[in-house]
């Protein structure tokens, strides 16, 4: 079984694919993205709103230590079919990015695996690598950090 | 450590897309370069320029010419770009797996 998470972009295009096999059936794949409990602990952030309904909205937020808001993104939920299909928009606030919208499809593979497809659409080629490189780009402002406190050090 | 320029706006123009894809094949002088191009020779330097500070492009002086090489480590970033991103998913969906999987047991 391949467990590894699988990203494709192809170069030109506008989406995002990610697919993922998980040994859980397919109704607790579908609860881990519906709970907001269970979506704060995967995902590493406060869910302030998450209604996991047809027209609902939703709302994530993340603070440091010092409670400055590192990240906060919002969206609406399309549509929603259990076990099965959520699609929802998603944007990340003051990140200079467009909203996206995701496509998530949850699908039973036998009684205990299933499998995850996100389709990511973006506004443009550009939008679409900027989202990308973004865990990059936080890769090279940390190491950066690390070495900007290690000079301070010695200072 | 000069992070001033980013690497991936310098490829995110097509211009300076092309020259690195001409520079592939082997090293060019700037004015081999430029021949290549519709745009004036001081806007194709003005590319070159900045794929340099990027450190995407190194220099070799051979005579009275300068010849523009390829830096393959940053290209090795370039093409490695998709990979934080997919381990940042891999993570999260490692610990949705595992909590899910506890969820179950408590049940």
């Amino acid at each position: 079984m391949e467990r590894k998470t699988k990203v494709h972009a192809e170069e030109g295009t506008q989406d995002i694919l990610i697919t993922r096999e998980f040994d859980l059936p397919v109704e607790l794949l579908f609860k881990a993205y519906t709970e907001p409990g269970i979506v704060a602990q995967w995902m590493g952030t406060k869910v302030l709103k998450l209604e996991s309904k047809k027209h609902g909205a939703y709302e994530f937020e993340t603070t440091d230590p010092q409670g400055n808001v590192l990240f906060r993104a919002h969206g609406t939920i399309h549509d929603i079919i259990p076990d099965q299909n959520i699609i929802r928009t998603f944007e990340m606030a003051n990140a200079g990015f467009d909203v996206q919208t995701e496509f998530i499809r949850f699908e039973a593979l036998t009684d205990d695996t299933s499998k995850l497809t996100i389709q990511s659409v973006f506004r443009s080629v550009a939008c679409r690598d900027a989202q990308l490189k973004l865990p990059f780009a936080w890769g090279i402002n940390m190491a950066h950090d690390r070495l900007q406190q290690i000079t301070n050090a010695l200072k | 450590m000069d992070l001033r320029r980013d690497i991936f706006q310098a490829i995110a123009d097509p211009t300076r897309r092309a020259i690195i894809t001409l520079l592939v094949a082997h090293a060019m002088t700037p004015g081999a370069i430029a021949a290549n191009f519709d745009s004036t020779r001081q806007t194709i330097s003005r590319h070159i320029q900045i794929l340099a500070e990027c450190e995407l492009l190194t220099q070799q002086q051979n005579g009275r010419e300068i010849y523009y090489h390829l830096n393959p480590q940053k290209m090795k970033i370039i093409a490695d770009f998709i990979e934080p991103f997919r381990s940042m998913w891999d993570e999260r969906f490692n610990k949705l797996e595992t909590i899910m999987r506890q969820y179950k047991t408590k049940k």
